[in-house]
């Protein structure tokens, strides 16, 4: 029998009040992910990947965010009934963030060290060395000489490190499910390869879930096992990522596929997607 | 480190020259030496009294001679005595400099204490009716003359309620405190409201930063958010608002000294523009630059230290 | 602290004494009145066709607060314009518009309490002239229209001091930020200059020298005023440098004079508006400050500062006296107080982001 799912999420809607008028940033969306599993989020911008990634510890300013619908189960309890103090517990705890803008997302005046050991205290006050867990988490993300480094400030580290850094501190209690929002766009195209590498290794290592939302298939091939794919706040297609990618039914991920552009391929002009012709048959 | 302080203050030098030449086109050029004669000697005093006092200061000598002179007279802190009383310059300032610290320095402080703690909580409950409200009194705040909250400070406060002096002042040592106490909360009171507001933008705009959202995500409560992560980013971009003016501070303030009989600085400056006493105000005026420019570059050397992402580059 | 009675005199500049002179015949404030209006009313119409501006006020109008602060403004400027302008009443003096409206309350000798019957301090008490509606005050004037007659005060010292300090600041600020190079950095160095000295020292200095007046008081803020919108001015325009249509203008061969008046300085007017109506309140306050430091209004001119000054020693007379102080005091705030919220609602309304 399979187990229950780690996360479900259940027609979840949400609208953020803007200066013309109410925006459906995600309207109606439902996905399961299970323990251990990786999914991938992929769309283009304004799709309400981000947006959902957010969503999950309610970690959207509200106002102008309103959930107007849906559940988000996390092992059987719904995120979006919790009190401040339940989401604060599961926050970092069970479930981790990992963002875009490395250089910004970092506080800028604390030390990787004080900045990991605040999630630590936090979260695992029953650690005793907080810099040994600092160190092993900085090692297990691959960065050289973590007692050097942890002392550093974000500036101070390269683009690439500093993810490593993010991804380390996430990792700091052992969350259940790692969100990753972009992890690699931000980063040279050789880092990319790398920071993915990293979480695949992680994954391998620690067994948990994540979620990585993207909008580049090319990274995904490898490290998720499923992938949905989202157009306008809408799931148009979702299923294992080698079927998706290899036979993708609906035209948007077919559109999205064919902008892909291939080494070798002989084409006239790059091809573009016709938005408001899949708008219409959504 | 060192370097960088001497190219600063390298820097103000043409600054200084420029508020001398300010002065010396406000005080020798567009005075005429025969007004000034008149104003120090009284109006019926004869021609030949105010061609003498005109001699004497040297004003009837060439403008360039003027201007060397007066440059090296600033550089080396030569004040002309008072008109009013006579005292030498430095004498003054070395005198009256304590009283006006004892207001303003835990006026600063307290009023710093106080805008930040607002600011802070504007941003904690930020866009709900109450943060509307706050800015609003904020505004109502700035929008009152100083001189009306000294002078209801004083018949209100003082005269009413009889519960601190509403005038004057005695160094007695702890004693002396009593008298600090309305002149110290009518200076935060005058600053309150323009503070709190800048206090306020500077923090909104931290808030908008991506690692506040990390921080949240990784289960940081939002007092805590606020009271650390921001807070101390804040407090780097405030040190650039505020600390120019601490050097300055020793000048102390016009209107409350004079209002509540403070034998400081200010005090001094203000019966000085009451009785045309010329030397004062330029004295006054000099200083007071040089004491900012100093401030300026204690700001430069702050920011440099407080900013790890400058200190360590 | 007893006033010295030596009156400041005008040390020497015989230029500003006749400023003041001129700025106080009755015509040539009459003639200012009218053109200060009629500039408002012509930027406002170059204003209207600025897409930027029209979807600025379609964003002001649904601002509830600024449209109050907006509404009170006008009556301001109407009374003080009403007040402005005079004409020549028989008996050869001077009336203004604002006396035939109000017109016809009495003075009576000296201070009366407000809707009182009778002298302050008179014994016996003998019956008054007429109803002051907030008292009289020293000489017997009618408070409340004495405050009315302060807005022309403040209305002529916030124009003329605005017309020297908007001027010199944008226009600097333009030239610093396009020209860059030398320009600038004599620019800079001009206002870091001024910068440095406190202002309120620098500014009783130059009225020490220059003497009272509306014209050297104007003068003396507009001289120290101009640095912060020239800094302004100076990074927006730098900022507006960089954008492309700048670049575009520039590779069209476009002389400097045109791009600067047809595509930087439309961009920027809405940033001198904004300094406008916020600098404004600035000034009031200034005058209200310098009329309590003695380097103010003239004896004779109504205004507010002048008000509050004389209502320091007012209160502390036996029986106390308020309402010079009070009135002064609300009218002002009233001013200020709307002048700093309509400014906000012009800044959100400009740009919605910076809440």
């Amino acid at each position: 029998m399979p187990a229950a799912p780690l996360l479900s999420v259940r027609n979840l809607a949400i609208d953020f009040a803007a200066e013309t008028g109410t925006v459906e940033a995600v309207r109606g969306i439902s996905f399961d992910l299970a323990a251990g599993e990786t999914l991938a989020i992929v769309g283009e911008s304004g799709s309400g990947k981000s947006v959902t990634g957010l969503a999950l510890t309610r970690l959207l300013p509200e106002p102008p965010a309103l959930y107007k619908t849906g559940e988000i189960l996390l092992d059987g309890t719904d995120v979006l009934k919790m009190k401040a103090r339940e989401l604060r517990n599961i926050r970092g705890n069970r479930i981790a963030y990992v963002f875009q803008e490395p250089s910004t997302s970092l506080n800028p005046v604390f030390t990787i060290r004080s900045q990991i050991a605040e999630a630590i205290r936090l979260h695992r006050p029953e650690v005793t060395d907080v810099d040994a867990e600092i160190v092993k988490v900085l090692d297990m993300v691959g960065i050289v000489n973590p007692q050097q480094r942890m002392r550093d400030y974000p500036h101070q580290l390269s683009g690439g490190m500093q993810q490593r850094a993010m991804i380390a501190m996430a990792l700091s209690c052992h969350p259940d499910l790692l969100i990753a929002d972009e992890p690699t766009t931000a980063l040279d195209v050789t880092i990319q390869a790398q920071i993915i590498d990293q979480l695949r290794a992680l994954k391998k290592q620690l067994g948990m879930s994540i979620i990585l939302i993207t909008h580049n298939f090319g990274i995904i091939s490898g490290i998720a096992e499923r992938v949905a794919v989202m157009f306008r706040g809408k799931i148009v297609e979702e299923g294992e990522t080698g079927r998706v990618l290899s036979q993708p039914e609906h035209p948007y991920t077919k559109a999205l596929i064919e902008c892909i552009p291939q080494l070798g391929r002989k084409r006239e002009r790059l091809a573009t997607i016709d938005h408001a012709a899949l708008e219409a048959a959504l | 480190m060192l370097n960088y302080i001497l190219r600063r203050l390298l820097y103000s030098i043409p600054v200084v020259a420029g508020v001398m030449l300010i002065t010396f086109l406000l005080f020798n050029v567009l005075q005429k030496p025969e007004a000034a004669a008149a104003l120090n000697l009284g109006a019926k005093a004869s021609a030949q009294a105010k061609q003498e006092w005109i001699h004497n200061r040297g004003l009837d000598e060439p403008m360039p001679v003027q201007f060397v002179k007066h440059l090296g007279r600033l550089a080396t802190f030569q004040f002309e005595p008072s008109w009013r009383t006579g005292r030498d310059m430095r004498e003054v300032f070395a005198k009256h400099a304590g009283p006006s610290l004892l207001i303003t320095l835990p006026g600063f402080v307290c009023g710093l204490i106080a805008a930040v703690g607002l600011a802070l909580y504007q941003v904690f409950v930020r866009n709900s009716l109450l943060d509307r409200s706050m800015t609003l009194a904020a505004v109502a705040l700035m929008s009152v003359p100083a001189m009306v909250y000294i002078i209801f400070g004083q018949a209100v406060i003082a005269l009413a309620l009889n519960y601190f002096p509403a005038f004057g002042f005695d160094m007695q040592g702890l004693g002396t405190a009593r008298f600090l106490v309305l002149p110290v909360l009518v200076m935060v009171l005058v600053n309150l409201g323009h503070d709190a507001r800048l206090y306020r933008a500077i923090f909104l705009e931290e808030v908008g930063q991506d690692y506040v959202r990390t921080a949240l995500a990784k289960g940081v409560a939002s007092t805590r958010v606020l009271g650390v992560h921001v807070l101390k980013n804040g407090l780097i971009a405030l040190i650039t608002l505020t600390v120019a003016h601490l050097p300055a501070l020793v000048m102390g303030s016009l209107l409350i000294e004079n209002f509540f009989g403070i034998p400081g600085l200010g005090n001094v400056l203000f019966i000085a523009i009451q009785t045309s006493d010329q030397p004062v105000v330029l004295a006054s005026v000099y200083l007071g630059s040089l004491l900012y420019i100093a401030g300026l570059i204690l700001t430069d050397l702050l920011y440099a230290l407080a900013d790890p992402r400058i200190r360590l580059s | 602290m007893p006033l010295a009675s030596l009156p400041l005199a005008a040390a020497g500049s015989g230029f500003f004494t006749s400023l003041n002179d001129f700025l106080n015949r009755w015509w040539v404030q009459d003639f200012i009145v009218v053109f200060g209006f009629g500039l408002v009313f012509v930027l406002l119409r170059a204003g209207s066709r600025n897409e930027r501006w029209q979807r600025a006020w379609e964003r002001l109008k649904r601002d509830r607060t600024g449209l109050i602060a907006l509404a009170v403004i006008c009556l301001y400027l109407a009374i003080g314009g009403l007040e402005a302008l005079q004409i020549p009443s028989s008996g050869g003096g001077r009336r203004s518009v604002l006396d035939l409206v109000v017109g016809g309350i009495p003075s009576e000798k000296t201070y009366s309490a407000p809707l009182a019957n009778t002298l302050l301090t008179e014994i016996p008490p003998k019956p008054l002239n007429g109803r002051h509606l907030l008292g009289t005050d020293a000489l017997g004037k009618d408070v409340f229209v004495q405050t009315l007659k302060a807005c022309r005060t403040a209305l002529i010292i916030g124009g003329l001091t605005s017309a020297i300090y908007i001027p010199l600041g944008a226009l600097l600020g333009i030239i610093a930020g396009y020209f860059r190079r030398w320009a600038d950095d004599l620019i800079q160095y001009i206002y870091s200059t001024l910068a440095s000295i406190p202002s309120i020292l620098l500014l009783v200095a130059i009225l020490m020298i220059l003497g009272k007046g509306l014209g050297t008081m104007s003068f003396a803020l507009g001289i120290t005023g101009w640095v912060g919108l020239c800094r302004l001015i100076r990074g927006e325009t730098m900022r507006q440098n960089e954008r492309a249509y700048v670049a575009a203008a520039r590779a069209l061969g476009q002389s400097h004079w045109r791009i600067v008046t047809r595509h930087l300085l439309p961009n920027v007017m809405h940033l001198v508006l904004i300094n406008f109506v916020l600098g404004f309140s600035g000034i009031i306050l200034s005058e209200a400050i310098l009329s309590y430091l003695s380097v103010g209004s003239p004896v004779g001119t109504p205004s507010w500062g002048s008000m509050i000054d004389g209502g320091r020693s007012e209160l502390s007379r036996d029986p106390l006296i308020w309402w010079n102080l009070s009135a002064a005091t609300v009218a002002l705030f009233g001013l200020v107080l709307s002048l700093n919220l309509l400014g906000d609602s012009l800044r959100r309304a400009f740009d919605p982001k910076r809440g």
